[in-house]
């Protein structure tokens, strides 16, 4: 009995809670960016590899306008729209061409567009990372640490903008485009449903949402060129572990996998933390391939 | 009547002994311009030509998995760094250095790496492969960056380049011409070695898989295994590829672990051409060629990979074959 009682009174209860609500907090910005990864890829078989530079990108847009309008919610708003246009154009040019081909050519093609964007990133904006400052300065004492406000604020504005896009699947008339052309392409196109709009559409939105999560992640660290590939490579990490395609078990593994990675940070170097997300892919791919919020197809 | 019988298979046989012999003829010449060139040209390009073949070597153990067996890998940087790193093991403890130790320890690296990510990642297909092996090739980049006590961390190894020796026979420094021929003796035999192997029976088998899995399971081949082995042997020529720039650049750093290595790789394979094998040697060397030439044109600070990548995207959309496409059917008979 006293070693058990030893044993619990060694695991740091203030830690453990501290870095749940750190977890829930980058969870909620991870399941922004890999809803649009997921839905992109459920819609039209397309891994995007420039998802990442797209939130970078989207980081960026709002530091300059940021910085020229002082306004952090324009900055948002307007990024968000910005990269949405840039996004559709990107997929008219580059991905368009390539429907029809073995999903492996848009890998590659989304590949090519990440290098472009992330070179241009570092030649425009230089190596020394930007930052938009906290749009709220207040925060709340929790235990010993001053915990900002704002980060309670993305949490809640992620999951609004999650909601928002599960309401516009299900009721606007463009959701249910959406929807049909998931389920059947050609079935979609036959009834009058403009296939190659919606593909552009569901690209845009994708961009769109990933632009707005760079926004919001952005007054929490830097912004800079590499910040797209840590991202890009969770959301992969969380779209593979929560089921391709997946929107809410895309949602569920980016809180789960978020979650292991700050209790991780406790014990380990946050370099390190991340093999812990590695590990919990790993054991997905051994025991449940579909996703571990999947049923196994028999 | 009776002689068009006799015509014909002596015709079909001297199609294929003039395509044989047309094809090793070939082979020879650019040989010999690569075994001739390090002799004429100054010291830069000749490091620049052995760097590129190292590179090629890099891209043509890939393309045995994307241009032969269909699964695009997204992480050989792993098996090169592993590689390298092996190289750097076996140059940094053994004293006095030498080479096929580090070739060795080097080979036992990357075929470490790619029987763990072989295993778990030819349980997918497609994307999921190419997904899979780019986090795979992370892990290994993440391990060697924060284990800083035995793989230097982001400083990386310095060690000494080991002299060519073959035991008790020859025993003398590099120069860079007769590193520049080593690494070309193996790059050749390497060639040779992958060509025998696609055109084997297992290289048939693993062409069925890319043509279509299910069948190929159907008929009773072991797809699984066929695949695993397939990972191995290419992240093994992979590792070769490591420990020849380990020697070439005496030392190790992780930035070759990072996946940027594993997309240059691929990048390689489509604008050579994939399925070719000599086609991403030509793809790495145009690669090389175009990136010394834009940051001379333009100064070091270019970014070099705009322009290479938009021409990497227009040639997916326009010209997913490659370079070398157009001889793919004449290089594989």
């Amino acid at each position: 009995m006293g070693t058990v009682a030893n044993f619990l009174h060694a695991i740091p209860l203030d830690l453990i809670i501290i870095q749940t609500i750190n977890g829930v907090v980058t969870g909620m910005i991870l399941a922004l960016i890999a809803s649009g990864l997921t839905l992109i890829f459920g819609i039209m078989d397309v891994v995007n590899f420039a998802h990442g530079e797209l939130f970078m990108l989207g980081a960026y847009v709002g530091v300059i306008i940021v910085a020229v309008t002082g306004s952090f919610w324009l900055g948002l708003i307007a990024s968000a729209l910005i990269v949405g246009v840039f996004g559709a154009a990107l997929q008219i040019v580059t991905l368009r061409p390539l429907i029809g081909r073995d999903p492996l050519n848009t890998i590659l093609a989304t590949f090519g567009i990440s290098l472009v964007l992330q070179n241009y990133a570092l030649w425009q904006f230089g190596p020394v990372s930007r930052k938009i400052p906290d749009p709220m300065s207040s925060s709340f004492t929790l235990f010993y640490l001053q915990y900002p406000w704002y980060r309670i604020v993305i949490a809640l504005l992620s999951a609004a903008i999650i909601g928002g896009l599960y309401l516009f699947l299900k009721y606007s008339k463009f959701g249910i485009w959406i929807r049909a052309t998931a389920q059947d392409r050609v079935m979609a196109q036959a009834m009058g449903i403009p296939v190659p709009l919606v593909y552009t559409g569901v690209f845009a939105i994708g961009s769109a949402m990933a632009a707005a999560s760079g926004v919001l992640f952005a007054p929490t660290t830097g912004v800079d060129h590499t910040m797209g590939l840590d991202w890009v490579l969770k959301a992969f990490i969380v779209v593979v572990v929560g089921g391709m395609g997946n929107l809410g078990g895309s949602i569920l593994a980016a809180i789960f996998i978020s979650l292991l990675e700050s209790y991780a940070a406790i014990w380990l170097d946050p370099s390190q933390a991340v093999i812990v997300s590695f590990v919990a892919l790993i054991l997905t791919l051994l025991f449940r391939p579909t996703g571990l919020f999947v049923a196994t197809p028999k | 009547m009776t002689t068009a019988p006799l015509d014909k298979p002596m015709q079909i046989g001297k199609a294929q002994l003039s395509h044989t012999a047309v094809f090793w003829i070939g082979f020879c010449v650019i040989l010999a311009v690569l075994i001739v060139a390090p002799l004429v040209l100054p010291e830069f390009w000749r490091r620049f030509l052995t760097e590129s073949l190292i590179w090629g070597l890099l891209a043509m153990s890939s393309d045995l998995l994307i241009g032969y067996a269909g699964m695009v890998s997204f992480g050989h940087s792993a098996f090169f760094g592993l590689g390298m790193y092996g190289a750097a093991a076996a140059l940094t403890v053994i004293t006095p250095p030498n080479l096929w130790l580090a070739i060795i320890f080097g080979l036992v690296g990357s075929g470490v790496a790619a029987l763990f990510v072989a295993y778990f990642s030819t349980r997918l297909r497609d994307i999921y492969f190419a997904i899979t092996t780019l986090i795979f090739s992370q892990i290994f980049y993440v391990i060697i960056f924060t284990w800083t006590e035995v793989t230097g961390g982001e400083n990386g190894l310095i060690f000494d380049r080991p002299r060519l020796s073959i035991p008790f026979v020859y025993n003398v420094r590099f120069t860079s011409t007769t590193l520049h021929w080593f690494v070309l003796a193996v790059v050749a035999g390497s060639y040779l070695f992958l060509r025998r192997v696609t055109r084997s029976p297992f290289g048939m088998v693993l062409q069925s898989i890319r043509e279509n899995e299910p069948r190929t399971l159907a008929i009773g081949y072991s797809v699984a295994r066929y695949k695993m082995v397939a990972v191995m042997l290419s992240g093994l020529f992979a590792g070769l590829a490591g420990v020849l720039y380990a020697v070439q650049n005496e030392f190790a750093a992780p930035n070759f672990v990072f996946f940027l290595t594993s997309g240059e790789t691929v990048i390689y394979n489509v604008i050579g051409g994939i399925g070719t094998l000599v086609g991403p040697i030509v793809g790495a060397g145009f690669f090389q060629l175009a990136r010394e030439l834009l940051s001379r044109l333009f100064g070091d600070q270019f970014p070099y990979l705009i322009p290479l990548g938009i021409v990497f995207i227009a040639m997916i959309i326009f010209l997913p074959q490659g370079i070398l496409g157009f001889a793919r059917r004449w290089l594989n008979r």
